[in-house]
């Protein structure tokens, strides 16, 4: 028995109502050879989405290197996995909650919390850290306040329930993410290498198992109605798209998942993120090359009177499917009720191809289950150089009044310490638990955060530690796509070296407008092309990723922001390194050289209120160099504090170890540059470190030996932050307590 | 000695206790909420997170699980009990400890390390009164509160053991979430029953020197292995 049929008028009419478009629709209607059902129409509908297809991104992501010596798992699970050393591999991904978070930020930021966790433990691996980058409009708008205490209450109330800790990422707060905020989620997990599980449908006659909770008409169209389109007026009536999560469940869920994977009771195992069941069936199916048939009559329902379509494109939270072999079927179960969740049979594994949706008898889609995770069409769209890119970069910063005083140069450093852009972030991750698990070595508040390697559940501990960082400047990006990728890649993997970690592999979060729109295409066209330059010539590789589109209110793209997310490895755990200054006396050097590089800058962007110029250059064989010097001093026991120094230039970076550590610093910079680009420039490739005075001459020989700048800039000690030129005029001088206290307060 | 240590289904910290116990080289064993026994175990702990989700009033479900009747027993029975964060608010509902804990005064969860300075000792603590010690905090629900005549039996027979203070050890003027009198941990009467809302199982492995610069949650553990092996 079949469905009732629509006319192939009603279904092109409904097709461009869920936002097909009437080309696709033709194309399905050609796959099926027949008029698409309602249903058919739902599944195709959200599977051939931007958010779900890629279609308009597929085709340049290939740029991406993807393999390398610690990969495991590239690209297309539900995230990617690297070999850590000892047989213990983390898994690792990042994702947007974009749109959600912008109508509802609580549960927007919390369910894109979730949604990650679900990811990693889908791959077998205990989550084990998670990290977060957000954008926000400026903070003189209440909207924004309210966004972004929203957002922090949701990463915190979802994190801190589930017992995983947020240990690092980043926020920037910019006019061009007033209409459509940003919340990209990193999650990490760790696992033995064996007990790697990749989300595929296998064994013809095995049991399809729905897990966790019931299905309601929650975020019925999330992928489609809310990922992939713009904002406009009518963004409030969108809320009902935003689902809600109940992170208590998603904990249950992801002991009895870890524990049914340990126990070998699953033959696959998938979440329903986006496009719920639709997406996580025909992905499973589509890998294993098997068809499913799925019987709607059997999902526990939260509320009555669902259609078929409802059920299978919900996006109710906290629930996973998963391929159980008839004999293991009770154990399932068993486990399943230990940890108070439902598991029900809804669907069988076939070897027909098919992903067949019945109720009970009546059979409501009948679909090549590949064609729904594989066939989506792939675009390329028209790409066109924006015209402000030149406007913005001719732009002569020299025609600004700058600081030239000691008064001034004062002034505008504890400005700029104060700014939304630099300032601490304690207040938002004091919101955090960031110490559960007991691994938490570095926590946040350092250029990365660092986490030991071992499960204390179980007294299974290493040495071994990584550490993982977030970055990518928004502003850069858009004032020079290219470049500006590059340099996220470069800020992140800098973090993580200055936390003394060895840069292994990336995840991605590309973040950009309308692609239909040739400009926009254009910065994400440059970007990508960028960020897999960058990778190629770091030898990191990207594993995971997500991108979304459609960020843009009122016809309005946000700033291009690719967020890069970098796990490093550090073989002990003792050698993780702090910005903080740490003994009196201690020689601080900069590694790298400062030139004159305020385009796109915090500087420009706090004190004059502009975004314009030419953005640092970036030498990529030269920032090679330089971290791969700051590793081999940090390996060698020669360094007591490291810092990355990029927003705010050196000024900036010298009192953040300063307010840390909680002693001044007396310092002569090297350069004849004016002093406001001596100490605000955000040239790329530098770190500042200390050393003991009596390893001085050691860390040198070792700069000198790697070929790498460097100059010693002076030394820590006493309660000021005293900076002067090479002539002894003072150019900073300030006490670490007014430094501190402009920092500190901002965000409070 | 043999740590039992109480596992909800939302017990998040119940491998961090593990952890601090078998890195002071003790054993442990975890116990199941729908246990009707504890089996042979030394002491008990109730670990921090969010027992049955605590969309209620934390601990309020979590005082009916079959455990806590063997929990309230052996606690009866003279047994060392230590409750840590949600552990607390489980002994407060329990009404093994005197009080409650509600929402922090400034509405939002806080994880930082704060000061603590010792006020009296119990099974769980024997510091000299006036030792601070760091140790962090990390609860949503922290801000201790009981009625005056309770505050001052409590104060009577100190069983005030711990309260939030400056670093140097001196009072300060608000507790970081609210907490009457700065209170950040109390025993019973019989001084055998503990529950505090920071967490001493985080700072014993010395892996955290490089948060918070000490190990002063061994303390804690290593008191009731003292009296108690």
């Amino acid at each position: 028995m079949c469905a009732a049929e629509l006319t192939p008028e009603r279904a092109l009419e409904l097709a461009v109502e869920l936002g097909l478009k009437p080309d696709e629709y033709e194309r399905i209607a050609e796959i099926l050879g027949r008029t698409p059902t309602i249903t058919e129409l739902y599944m195709y509908s959200l599977m051939w989405s931007e958010h779900c297809s890629y279609k308009h991104s597929r085709k340049h992501l290939s740029l991406f290197p993807t393999k390398g010596p610690h990969v495991l798992q590239g690209p297309g699970e539900n995230a990617g996995v690297i070999s850590v050393g000892d047989g213990w591999a983390v898994a690792f991904k990042m994702e947007s909650h974009n749109h959600p978070s912008a109508i509802e930020p609580y549960e927007g930021a919390a369910t894109g919390v979730g949604g990650i966790i679900r990811d990693i433990f889908t791959m077998g691996a205990r989550p084990i850290a998670s990290l977060n980058s957000l954008r926000f409009g400026t903070l003189d708008s209440p909207r924004q306040r309210y966004l972004l205490e929203g957002a922090v209450a949701g990463i915190g109330g979802y994190g801190n329930c589930l017992g995983v800790p947020t240990v690092g990422g980043e926020v920037y707060f910019e006019k061009a993410y007033e209409g459509n905020c940003l919340i990209n989620a990193m999650a990490i997990g760790l696992m033995r290498e064996e007990n790697l599980i990749r989300a595929q449908a296998s064994g013809v006659g095995n049991h399809v198992v729905l897990i966790g909770s019931t299905t309601g008409r929650d975020g019925i169209g999330g992928a489609s109605v809310l990922a992939s389109q713009e904002f406009d007026e009518g963004a409030e009536a969108k809320r009902p798209a935003v689902q809600v999560g109940d992170p208590f469940e998603e904990k249950l869920l992801i002991e009895a998942c870890l524990e049914l994977l340990e126990r070998r009771l699953l033959v696959g195992l998938g979440d329903l993120g986006a496009a719920g069941l639709t997406s996580s069936a025909s992905e499973m199916a589509s890998r294993g090359g098997v068809g499913l048939d799925i019987d709607v009559a059997q999902v526990p329902r939260r509320e009555p009177n669902m259609q078929p379509f409802e059920v299978m494109v919900s996006e109710s939270q906290e629930r996973m499917l998963a391929v159980v072999e008839p004999s293991h079927l009770q154990e399932v179960f068993d486990v399943c009720t230990r940890w108070g969740l439902r598991s029900t049979v809804i669907g069988t594994v076939t070897d027909t191809g098919n992903f067949v949706v019945r109720d009970a008898d009546v059979v409501h889609a009948e679909i090549p289950a590949r064609s729904l995770a594989d066939d989506a069409p792939i675009y390329d769209p028209a790409m066109s150089r924006p015209a402000y890119l030149d406007e913005l970069a001719a732009f002569d910063i020299d025609t600004l009044e700058h600081p030239v005083t000691v008064e001034e140069l004062n002034n505008t450093l504890l400005t700029l310490l104060g700014s939304a852009n630099i300032c601490s972030r304690r207040a938002i991750y004091e919101q955090y638990d960031h110490q559960v698990q007991n691994n938490t070595v570095v926590v946040p508040g350092s250029d990365a955060a660092v986490i030991r390697i071992g499960d204390t559940g179980r007294g299974e501990m290493t040495e071994r530690a990584i550490a993982a960082a977030t970055d990518g400047n928004g502003r850069y990006v858009y004032l020079n796509p290219y470049r500006g990728a590059q340099i996220a890649l470069a800020e992140a993997t800098r973090n993580v070296t200055c936390a003394g970690g060895e840069p292994a592999a990336v995840t991605d979060c590309l973040n950009f407008g309308n692609p239909e729109k040739p400009e926009v295409y254009w910065t994400f066209y440059e970007a990508v092309r960028g960020l897999a330059d960058a990778c190629h010539s770091f030898e990191v590789p990207v594993i995971s990723g997500n991108v979304s589109f459609y960020n843009e209110s009122f016809g309005n793209p946000i700033y291009p922001t690719p967020i890069v997310g970098v796990v490093g490895l550090l073989d002990h755990v003792d050698e993780a390194c702090t910005l903080a200054f740490k003994h009196v006396g201690d020689t601080i050097i900069l590694v790298g050289e400062t030139a004159a590089e305020l385009g796109g800058s915090e500087y420009l962007n706090t004190i004059h209120g502009m975004v314009a110029g030419e953005i640092p250059a970036l030498d990529l064989e030269r920032e090679r160099a330089v971290q791969q010097a700051v590793r081999t001093l940090i390996r060698t026991g020669l360094l007591t504090a490291t810092h990355d120094c990029s927003d705010g230039g050196i000024a900036v970076a010298l009192a953040e170890s300063a307010i840390v550590g909680g002693m001044g610093c007396t310092v002569t910079l090297p350069t004849a540059l004016a002093p406001h680009e001596s100490l605000f420039s955000e040239t790329q490739s530098r770190v500042v470190v200390t050393c003991a005075p009596e390893d001085r001459v050691c860390v040198l020989d070792t700069l000198c030996a790697a070929a790498v700048p460097h100059h010693i800039l002076g030394e820590v000690g006493g309660d000021h932050v005293s900076i002067n030129d090479t002539e002894g005029t003072s150019l900073i001088d300030v006490p670490v307590t007014a430094c501190a206290t402009a920092w500190e307060s901002a965000l409070q | 000695m043999r740590f039992g240590i109480v596992r909800f289904p939302g017990s998040n910290c119940e491998q961090d206790v593990a952890h601090a116990v078998t890195y002071l080289e003790q054993d442990f064993t975890y116990i199941w909420h729908e246990e009707t026994s504890l089996g042979e175990v030394d002491a008990v702990v109730l670990p921090g997170g969010f027992s049955y989700g605590d969309y209620l009033r934390c601990g309020a479900v979590a005082r009916f699980s079959p455990v806590m009747e063997a929990v309230t027993r052996f606690a009866h029975e003279g047994g060392p009990v230590l409750g840590i964060c949600n552990g607390f608010q489980i002994l407060t509902e329990a009404r093994l400890l005197p009080g409650a804990l509600i929402r922090n005064e400034q509405m939002k969860f806080i994880c930082k390390p704060v000061s603590l300075r010792v006020e009296a000792s119990c099974d769980w603590l024997d510091k000299p009164q006036g030792t601070v010690l760091t140790v962090p905090i990390n609860h949503g629900e922290g801000n201790y509160v009981c009625d005056e005549r309770t505050l001052a039996q409590l104060h009577a027979s100190n069983q005030v053991i711990v309260r939030y203070c400056a670093p140097d050890g001196s009072d300060i003027a608000r507790a970081p979430n609210g907490a009457t009198d700065g209170i950040a941990g109390i025993c019973n009467e019989q001084r055998n029953v503990f529950g505090l809302m920071p967490h001493p199982e985080r700072v014993t492995d010395p892996i955290s020197e490089n948060n918070t610069g000490c190990t002063d949650g061994a303390t804690f553990f290593t008191t009731v292995i003292e009296r108690f092996a």
